[in-house]
This record gives structure tokens, sequence and C-alpha cells, in this order.
């Protein structure tokens, strides 16, 4: 080999290196960054993981939304009409979240079987039910609405 | 009737597009000319029916047909008139209407602007075009016929989805559609040339000016989309790497990309085999795009259990599309010949270097977007990826894709000696790395570091094209003389430093927001405040008000720093008539450094209202950046040497062939 296409060849295989690097680093992330979806009926189950952030849903319990008067912390029950998880969060809750109606959360299970929401979300199709709430409402064999 | 009419128009369009599609290939083939001359006659025709039908839509839309199953679905008597015409985009029967008709539009406009490319080519592009056209029309009249009627039709419709009465909406569509579809002249280019074995830089030549504009349109629409978002959605950020999202932005990583492989093939008649995957790839990404974003596979898994024709036809659309095109690829690359040889160190590295990074982030972006889609389908369970994965992926592989763009224009096609390439970029080197430094001293901390990064690579790409230009205007004495170098510089090569620049300016826009924007949710009432950034929000009032199908509570918030007034904001909360659904106006004061921004959360009671508070350093520079890439994109089309070779090739182009 000729020393030009040597360090031709050196100079690609550190490219390559790199790139591979950066690949695994992003593989590496996106494993961590995966967040499962769990029914209430799982979570009561214990199924969902202690200290790992995952996604919860479904339907707000009619009359379960609790304000705190000073600031904008706000409990309310999720229930897949078998089991109920009560979940906490602080700050504005979107535009078509509502009583009765099917939501997603993301956050974390604290000691007390409590959830931890960092973030809700109330996105929906025409039926005002996230898709997961619908498949996992179908499959626990609750109804739909009141 | 005029629904009929419509129908029966998309009918015939689909016919012409067969006409299209196979009667002039087979021509060439043959070298039938009289049947190759169908081409241009079957598009204009085609073109003319989809007029008719969209028209027809059109007409079901602004008259209140609610016997019309789409129109009862997306309008309501009450809505605005601008709104009514949009809604004809605003799900997904009608938009897969608009995007044959823009196919329709882009097609004529390759037949009308392509006199001077010799005829077999063209006959060629235009039959790769029809048999796209074929595919959506049959999945329009098969699976999403908008021209439904209803036996019993409502008194009422159900409304346009509130999320989408925007001004942002009226436009950011069809833009976007009109770089989808783009994508398919350049698609369709390469294939033409695979097809007829001439893979060379007059095919680069031909192909580019249109993809730019595809990617143009690109650009607007991403950008229009992202401060649409910013708007309307009331969360105050720009970019969520939503699915949807996602889908436009992958078929932008892939274009830019090929602008730059066409460059390279176009000038040295190298990256030929690599162009064409990169134009089949783009088209395909377009494609798998448009169908995410409207077929609902996306937001619900279970549209393929729904409407299980609508995800087959989906798949297998996208498999012959292609899975076809790959194997004319296969089937043809052998023959094509390799281009020049470069040595490692050149601008053809550098542009590699480039599509390297803009392919591994688009590849990402396809990842983290399709494997909740595969995860679930496989019946593992229901999973997504979090918006900070992709924060980090970007962060990884965004910043290199920076250094090798202010590199690239200062290096020589074909070989440079790296001593010379670092005298000519050590003083930028030193410039932004000086600049990296002292945000990052000054900030020291994690999220410091990013923005520094940010800016600092902004710097870079500036400092390089100052030394760009001071390279070029060397030669000219005195200003004068410079100046006339500077007047003899082609377009195209200020398109690339415009757009360019863009990404700098892009690049201060996100790193300054990510880290110094502020936002607070607070609770407030009538005559409280709240302080974010130094600057004071007066919670003044609220009072209702009604609009044309809405009504809303309005508050009126004072906005001072220092005691001085600075803007008066009216952030609103709507509530839509028709479909009783609820949605934030956000009261917005903009500005070339910072933006603050308004958007009401819900009513708490006795007037008080959970309050989210922004400011946002320098949030407009994001879409500032988008639209000098698209400026650039302007002026590299508007270039001489495109209407020159046009010119001059028009004296080669003969009619080959004998009548069938």
């Amino acid at each position: 080999m000729t020393p030009t296409r040597k360090k031709r060849l050196y100079l690609i295989a550190a490219m390559v290196v790199g790139i591979a690097i950066a690949t695994g680093l992003a593989l590496k992330a996106f494993n961590q960054n995966l967040m499962f979806f769990f029914s209430p009926s799982e979570v009561a189950a214990g199924k969902a993981p202690q200290g790992q952030r995952f996604r919860i849903g479904g339907m707000v319990v009619k009359g379960s939304v609790h304000r705190d008067p000073e600031s904008l912390a706000v409990t309310f029950d999720l229930t897949d009409y078998k089991h109920t998880v009560t979940v906490s969060y602080t700050g504005i809750l979107p535009d078509l979240f509502r009583e009765g109606q099917g939501i997603v959360a993301h956050g974390t299970i604290n000691g007390q079987g409590q959830f931890v929401a960092d973030e809700v979300l109330a996105k929906h199709d025409e039926n005002y039910m996230p898709p997961e709430v619908a498949q996992m409402m179908k499959k626990s064999g609750g109804k739909e609405g009141q | 009737m005029i629904p009929e009419l419509g129908q029966f128009a998309v009918i015939l369009a689909l016919m012409l597009a067969i006409v299209q599609a196979v009667v002039p290939l087979v021509g060439t083939m043959r070298g039938y000319a009289n049947w190759s001359a169908v081409a241009r006659p079957a598009a204009a025709g085609q073109f003319v029916f989809l007029v008719i039908a969209f028209a027809a839509l059109a007409h079901a839309f602004l008259t209140d047909n609610f016997s019309v199953a789409y129109v009862a679905e997306n309008s309501n008597s009450a809505l605005p008139v601008a709104y009514k015409f949009a809604a004809i985009w605003g799900a997904h029967e009608g938009s897969l209407l608009l995007w044959v008709l823009i196919l329709g539009g882009w097609t004529v406009a390759v037949a009308a602007f392509s006199r001077n490319l010799p005829d077999h080519m063209v006959t060629r592009v235009l039959s790769v075009m029809g048999v796209v056209s074929v595919g959506f029309l049959c999945f329009i009249l098969f699976t999403s016929n908008p021209f439904t009627r209803l036996a019993q039709p409502p008194m009422e419709g159900r409304d346009l989805n509130p999320l989408l009465q925007d001004p942002g909406l009226v436009m950011h569509p069809p833009v976007l559609y009109m770089g989808y579809v783009g994508m398919s002249v350049a698609f369709a280019f390469a294939l033409a040339a695979l097809i007829g074995g001439r893979l060379d830089s007059t095919w680069a030549r031909w192909s580019r000016p249109w993809t730019t504009v595809a990617w143009l349109f690109l650009t607007v629409g991403i950008t229009a989309g992202s401060h649409w978002a910013y708007n309307e959605l009331g969360w105050g950020g720009w970019w969520f790497w939503d699915p949807v999202e996602n889908a436009s932005l992958m078929p932008w990583l892939a274009a830019t990309g090929l602008i730059h492989s066409l460059a390279v093939t176009e000038k040295r008649g190298s990256f030929r085999i690599w162009t064409v995957l990169l134009a089949i790839l783009a088209f395909s990404l377009s494609l798998l795009g448009t169908f995410l974003v409207r077929s609902g596979v996306l937001t619900s898994v279970h549209a393929f259990a729904t409407d299980p024709t609508r995800g087959l036809y989906v798949l297998g659309f996208l498999t012959i599309v292609v899975g076809g095109s790959l194997a004319i690829y296969a089937w043809r690359a052998p023959t094509i010949a390799g281009g020049n040889r470069f040595e490692f160190l050149s601008r053809e590295t550098m542009l590699l270097g480039n599509n390297l990074f803009l392919l591994t982030i688009c590849a990402f972006v396809l990842l983290g977007t399709l494997y909740p889609l595969v995860y679930d389908a496989l019946g593992l369970g229901k999973i997504s990826v979090g918006f900070p994965w992709f924060n980090v992926m970007f962060l990884l592989f965004a910043p290199p894709l920076a250094v090798v763009m202010g590199l690239g224009p200062l290096t020589r096609w074909q070989s440079d000696d790296p001593q010379a390439l670092w005298r000519r970029v050590r003083s930028a080197c030193l410039v932004s790395v000086l600049v990296f430094a002292a945000f990052a001293l000054y900030h020291f901390s994690w999220a410091g570091l990013k923005v520094a990064l940010g800016i600092g690579l902004a710097v870079w790409i500036a400092a390089t094209t100052v030394v760009n230009l001071r390279g070029r205007v060397k030669p000219g004495t005195g200003l004068a003389g410079k100046w006339r170098i500077l007047r003899r510089q082609s377009r195209s090569y200020y398109g690339m430093l415009v757009a360019h620049l863009g990404v700098a300016v892009f690049a201060v826009g996100i790193a300054a927001v990510s880290v110094w924007g502020i936002d607070r949710n607070v609770r407030l009432g009538p005559g409280d405040s709240a302080d974010v950034g130094g600057y004071t929000f007066h919670f003044q009032s609220t009072k209702n008000i009604a609009g044309p199908n809405y009504e809303a509570d309005q508050a009126t918030v004072l906005v001072t720093r220092g005691g001085e007034r600075v803007a008066v904001l009216y952030p609103q909360k709507r509530r839509y008539d028709a479909s009783g659904q609820v949605m934030t106006e956000s009261g917005v004061d903009g500005g070339l450094t910072r933006d603050l921004y308004v958007a009401l959360g819900e009513p708490l009671g006795d007037g008080t209202w959970s309050v989210r508070l922004y400011t946002k350093p320098f949030v407009r520079w994001i879409w500032g950046g988008g639209l000098l890439m698209a400026v650039g994109g302007v002026l590299a089309i508007s270039d001489r040497r495109y209407r020159i070779a046009a010119y001059r090739s028009r004296a080669h182009s003969a009619v080959q062939g004998r009548p069938a």
C-alpha cells in the first residue's frame, strides 16, 4: 500500500469509528428514553417499574379532580373501571382535559402508589379517547363513557 | 349534481393518468414518436380534470353542502369563508385530492418548462409522474373518496377542527405539499435517466432547479408549520418531535442531502449512483410522510384495524414505488460509470460528509418515529420515544454537520492541500473557538455548553462565509475592482452563502431559546402580577367576547420592564360553538431579540386563571433562519446558468424515432 493510500485508509477508519460511537451513544439514549404504557390495573398489580418514567392512561373519574386553592397543584383519579390510580400534577391541564374522559399522563409512581405526573396529555380522536386508552378499555371490557 | 361531476372528473383524470403513464413510456422504448407525443396533452388533460374535481369539492364546501359526507364532517355553516376553503384540505380525503392536484400542476409545469430538454427524457419523466398519479387517484377513488354522499344529510356540519382554524393552516399544508409532491419531479428525473441509461451531469443539471424548488417549498412549509404550532398550541414550543412533524422533517433532510449531492454530480460527474438513490429516498419519505400524517396510522395505530383497506393500500403503494424504483436501480446501476476521482481532502469529501450526517439524522428520526408503530404491530406493547432522545440525537450529529458546512465551500474540488486549507480557515476557526469559550466560561454549566456550541457554530458558519467572500475578491484592485468581482459571482453562489447563513441564524435561535428562555406557570387573578425574566406581567382584567363561530374569555395583560410599559397582550380561551371544543389563543408580542408570550390555562374560579408566561429570546431567529434558507434557494434557481444551458441544449434536441 502506498503511504497516501494508507493515510486515507486510516482517515476513513477514523470516520467510521466516530460515526459508530455516535450511533452507539444515540442508540443507548434511545433505549433509556423508551416509555412504556401501563393501565391502572397493571399499575395496581405492581407491573409498572419503580423509579422509572412511564405512561399511564385511563378515564378521569367524575368528581375526583381536586385543586389546591393556593397553587397550581391538582390531583385526580384515573381508572380503567377495574382499578383506580391517583395522579398528582402541578401545572396547567390541557384544554381537552375533562372529567369522565380519557387522558394519558407521563411520570413516575411514588412510594404511596400515587402517580406523580410531569405531563398530562389529552390528545384524542373524534371519540375523545386517546388510542391507547380506547384499546385498553376494549381489552379490560370496561364500558366507554358512562 | 356538482359533487358527482367532481367524482366523474376524478375518474376521467385517472383514465388520462393511466394513458400518460403507459403510452409515452412504450413510445420511447419502441421509438414510436407519436406515442411519445401523447405525454404532454395527457398531462394537460389530467390537470384540467383535477382542477374541475377540486373546484367541485370547493363548491360543496362554500355552499355548505352537508349531503357530502366529507363536508359534513369538516365544515360548518358558521365557519368563516376562508376557513371553509381551507377545510378542503383539513382532513384525509380532501388533502389527498389537493396532493394529486399539485402533482398535476407540477407535471404540467415540467411539460411546459422543458421544451429545451430532449423529448425522450421529458416523455419518460412525465410517464413516471403519471404512474405516481395513478397510484394516488386509485387511492382516492377506492378508499378515500371526498365526494361520498350521505343518505340523510345532517342540518349542520361537525365543524373544522378548531386547532386548524388559524391563518397558518390556510397556507401551511399546500406549501408543504408543494414540497412533498415536488420531490416526485426529482424522483421522476432520476428514474427517467435510469431507464434511459443516461445518468450524467446533464441529467443533474436538469434535475437540480426542480429539486431546489421542491426543497424550497418544503423549507417554507416546515417553517410555517413550526410557527403555527408555536402560536396555536399554547405551549410556546416551536418543535415537539411529534411524529407528524418528523414526517415532514425526514423528506427535508433527504432533500437537503440530494441538492448537495446533485451539485457534485453536476460539477464533477461523481456520486451519480448515490444521487439517484437519494432522489428515490427523498420521494419515498415524502410518500411516507403524506400517508403517516393523513391516514391516521400514526396518531392511532388502529387505523390499520378500523380501515384495513386504507392501511393495506398505503403499504402496497409504498412497496410498489420503493420496490419498483429500487429494482430499476439495481438493473441499471451497474451500467453507470463512476465519476471523476477525488482525493481524501476535497470538496467532494466534505459534501459526502454532509450527506452522511444528514442521512444519519434522518435515519434516527425514522427510527424514533416508526419504532413505536412496529413495536405495537408486533404485539410487544405500547411505547413512545421521549422528546429528550431526539434532542440528544440532534446534538450528537448536527454540530459535525455545521463544521463540515463551514469547511466545504472553502475546500477545493478534487484535491486540496491540508496546510493551504488550514491557512484559509484558521482565522474563522479562532474566532468561533473564542466565542465558544467565552459563552462556555460565562455560563459554566451543561446548559451553557449547549448555548456556547450553538452560537460558536453559528459564528463559525458566518466567519467562513466572510473568508469565502474575501477569497473571491482578492484579485480585485481597489473597492471598485472588488465590487466588480462580487457582481460577477453567480446567483447560485450567493444562494449557497445565504442558505448557509440561514443555518447560522437558526442555530443562534435554537441555542438561545432553549437555554435562555424562561417559562412560568402561575395562578393569576385580576390585579395580580408576576415577574418573568426581567419583565413584569400584570394580569389586568378578563372579559367575554364573541367571535364569528366561538365565544372567548379574553384577558388583558400589561407587560412592563422597570416600570415602563412594553406591550399589552390579549390571550384568549375560545370555546367553539359547533364542536364545543376549547382552544387556547396565545397573546404574543414578537421582537427581533425576544418574544413575550402569554397563554391562558384554565379558569380556577373567582376570575382567577392559571396562566403560562414565557420570555423567548431570539425565538424568531429560528423561523428567520428557515426563511433565509428559502431565500438562498430562490437565488440558486434564478441563476443564469440554467437559462443559458437551456438555450444551448435546444439546438441539440431533435425528435428521434419513427411513427408507430
